[in-house]
């Protein structure tokens, strides 16, 4: 199968030498046009990709920030539609749309409805939490007929035998769940993200993410030196929670950008 | 050997163990396993380790030991004729849950999990709770063996339950209110997980039914089946028959797997979970996810819960705490669609008038949870009252656990206490004996007159 944009795009930014900078902001906080605004100025500030998540009662893998927000969406009744529609206006802005879901909401759209309406979107694909590849049988063969990414995690408590069977079931990219706990920004980036990678790169040729706990441009800068792209989710929604809305997502993903160009522990 | 006395055709020596779930926690197209990557492993190791012990001759003594000395098992089965009467003429049998140590069926399943914690070296078990009654279990084998407790709680029923809080903080466990969502049982499950997730390492996370990710409602179900495989024994020996129905509430469902599966086999048996029905399930408040939800992914697994048409889960509601849950075991939910048990709602009213019946005419208060059973049990009596050519039915209902946590919720419910004047909601009603046959206090001597009497 061809390269997806999601493949496309991480490979771009590794030949200007840099990881690609990846923006998780929530569908419907404060409410589904702010939020829309807010994922666009991720895209202006420099984001290459956004995750573009959709509001689950239940965000099991979610820490207290990003649980706030999405509750607010949740309660005002945000669906698939609206997340569609963020996935239109994040392609058209510039940047490759991933959607992030929890699997009832998509399980309960319908998930061949779900994979056809996200590709006639321009969605790359999605990233799927709480699915593992082992229950994942109908969205692998939805995201076969469509041709979509599908992002499955990999964490420091994987088995090589998972990280092989995982990392195999991936398509775009390895989500590399870099600390044990929920998301939520930390104050250092631990050694078990760099350990992670270097393992999950012996058993895949596919770009590897990390994600959880990055909040400013030194982190982002650190993780830069040996992942292939940087996500960040919490402090995004902790600019939005502070009401710093679009310009202080956009300042914010500026800050990130000009950290994955700085990357640490790498010759430039 | 020749069998001079073959055995009835009904008695075999140890009930089967039902041919599910799969090696991967499947219950046909139910449970499995829908959990971050990273807790993979924990379950793993968890499932491995209890594979090995469920046949471990040292492990199972050392359960059936603490079963014995310290829960108090085997739990007594009780006949309840006059509670009977208000049942069509059916023959009650309460099995006794209620009296086991700590007050309800949970104890089975949380001393199985803890031994199973100090076998895998883990320090620290984490537990959510409802309505208390797991907590204050988690916290009582913490206690006993020496590990490290958190429980987590909706802030809602820290209020509804804060007896059971005060049992587990004198347990030594610390309780930690749980203010996310609706702030009940399912924001506690999740802030639970989310603690897991980070402390893997230490901490063995205790579930309190048969929901949840592959192993747990099969863990669980084997720990609670003692409940079943005690009745089953008992009522045939004091019967000499098999019971025509088998009753227990369905919050998440371990107390009902835990009475089901040893009569899984018994064609004839009739399985019957009753769900809270709440203000009925037509309102719309309620939590009764079998009857009134649909299939989806909630907690770890595939199963029936309240969901609306973006997937969300929809809040419950119950006056019983410990049913107040959206979601319910995947191995209930096979079980409904195989046909082999059936589920209905029981209303908060239902369940209080059933409540205070039995408190009336057995000298028993149950858990409130427990009484959505009892109320079943009244109707399923009375639908049986009219078949032809048999004798009375039998009906056995799992009494899961009793209602001293209940006190203040009842007293509320039933205008009882002396803080407000309010109206009696049904089962105190006026047209209801306060106790049955017994003098009324009008026609009584007062204590203090009596002596002029003798
Ligand atoms: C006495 C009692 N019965 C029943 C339940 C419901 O749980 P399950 O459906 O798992 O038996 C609870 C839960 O707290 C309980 O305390």
């Amino acid at each position: 199968m061809s390269r997806g944009m999601l493949q496309t795009r991480i490979a771009a930014a590794r030949t200007e030498g840099r990881a690609a900078l990846i923006a998780y902001l929530p569908v419907g906080y404060p409410d589904v046009d702010a939020s829309i605004e807010a994922m666009t100025a991720a895209v202006d500030g420099g984001a290459d990709i956004v995750e573009v998540g959709v509001p689950y009662s239940d965000p099991g893998m979610d820490g207290p920030t990003i649980q706030e927000a999405v509750d607010v969406a949740v309660r005002a009744g945000v669906g698939m539609r609206d997340v569609l529609r963020a996935v239109e206006a994040v392609a058209a802005a510039g940047a490759v749309p991933v959607v992030m879901s929890y699997w009832n909401p998509v399980e309960r759209y319908g998930v061949d409805r779900f994979a056809d309406d996200l590709a006639a979107a321009g969605g790359a694909g999605a990233i799927t939490p709480d699915l593992i590849p082992d229950e994942a049988g109908p969205w692998l063969a939805a995201t076969d007929r469509t041709g979509l990414d599908r992002v499955f995690l990999v964490a420091p408590s994987s088995t090589d035998a998972r990280l092989a069977s995982t990392t195999a079931a991936c398509r775009g990219f390895v989500y590399a769940a870099s600390a044990m706990g929920v998301t939520g920004t930390r104050a250092a980036v631990g050694d078990a993200a760099g350990r992670l990678v270097a393992r999950t790169r012996t058993v895949t040729d596919l770009p590897v993410c990390v994600g959880l706990g990055v909040s400013d441009g030194d982190q982002a800068a650190e993780v830069a030196g040996f992942a292939d792209g940087v996500i960040v989710g919490s402090a995004y929604v902790r600019a939005l929670l502070d009401g710093g809305g679009a310009a202080a997502v956009r300042a914010l993903s500026a800050d990130l950008a000009a950290g994955v160009r700085r990357r640490v522990g790498k010759p430039a | 050997m020749t069998a001079l006395h073959p055995p009835a055709p009904d008695v075999r020596d140890l009930p089967a163990r039902p041919a599910w779930p799969d090696a991967t926690g499947h219950f046909g197209p139910y449970g499995g396993r829908f959990v971050p990557e990273a807790l993979i492993a924990a379950l793993d190791e968890l499932t491995e380790a209890y594979e090995a012990m469920r046949v471990d001759p040292g492990f199972l003594e050392e359960f059936a030991r603490l079963q014995r000395d310290y829960t108090g098992r085997p739990s007594p089965l009780t006949d309840v004729p006059r509670f009977a009467e208000h049942c069509g003429g059916a023959r009650v049998l309460l099995k006794r849950e209620d009296l086991n140590h700590t007050g309800s069926h949970k104890i089975n399943n949380v001393l199985g999990q803890a031994l199973l914690t100090q076998r895998i070296g883990k320090t620290r078990v984490i537990a959510e709770t409802g309505a208390g009654q797991h907590g204050v279990a988690t916290a009582t084998a913490a206690a006993l063996m020496g590990l490290s407790c958190t429980v987590y709680m909706g802030e809602e029923d820290t209020r509804r339950q804060a007896l059971n809080v005060a049992r587990m903080r004198l347990l030594g466990a610390e309780v930690v209110p749980v203010t996310t969502g609706s702030r009940t049982l399912k924001d506690a499950i999740n802030e639970a997980f989310r603690d897991w997730v980070t402390n893997v390492e230490t901490t063995n996370y205790v579930f309190g039914t048969v929901a949840g990710p592959h192993p747990f409602p099969a863990m669980v179900r084997d720990f609670q089946r003692v409940i079943g495989d005690e009745a089953r024994e008992q009522v045939l020996e004091r019967t000499g028959r098999l019971p025509d129905a088998v009753l227990a509430c369905v919050g998440g469902g371990s107390n009902a797997i835990g009475i089901f599966t040893a009569f899984v086999p018994d064609d004839g048996v009739r399985l019957v979970g009753l769900e809270a029905g709440g203000d009925g399930v037509a309102t719309g408040r309620h939590a009764a996810s079998i009857t009134g939800g649909d299939p989806g992914v909630l907690h770890g697994a595939r199963s029936y819960l309240l969901q609306d048409a973006n997937g969300q889960t929809i809040e419950s509601h119950s006056i019983s705490a410990g049913l107040d849950y959206p979601g319910v075991g995947p191995e209930h939910s096979y079980l409904h669609d195989l046909g082999r048990a059936e589920y209905r709602p029981v209303t908060d009213s239902e369940a209080m008038e059933a409540f205070a019946l039995l408190c009336r005419t057995e000298g028993i208060i149950p858990a409130i949870e427990s009484a959505h059973a009892l109320a079943g049990a009244v109707q399923v009596g009375r639908e049986l009252a009219g078949r032809v050519g048999e004798g009375p039915a039998v009906l056995l209902v799992n009494l899961s656990g009793r209602g001293d946590k209940d006190v203040e919720t009842a007293s509320a419910w039933f205008g009882l206490g002396d803080r407000e004047q309010v109206d009696p909601g049904p089962g105190m009603d006026t047209d209801q004996q306060p106790t049955e046959g017994a003098v009324s206090n009008d026609d009584a001597t007062a204590g203090q007159d009596s002596g002029d009497l003798a």
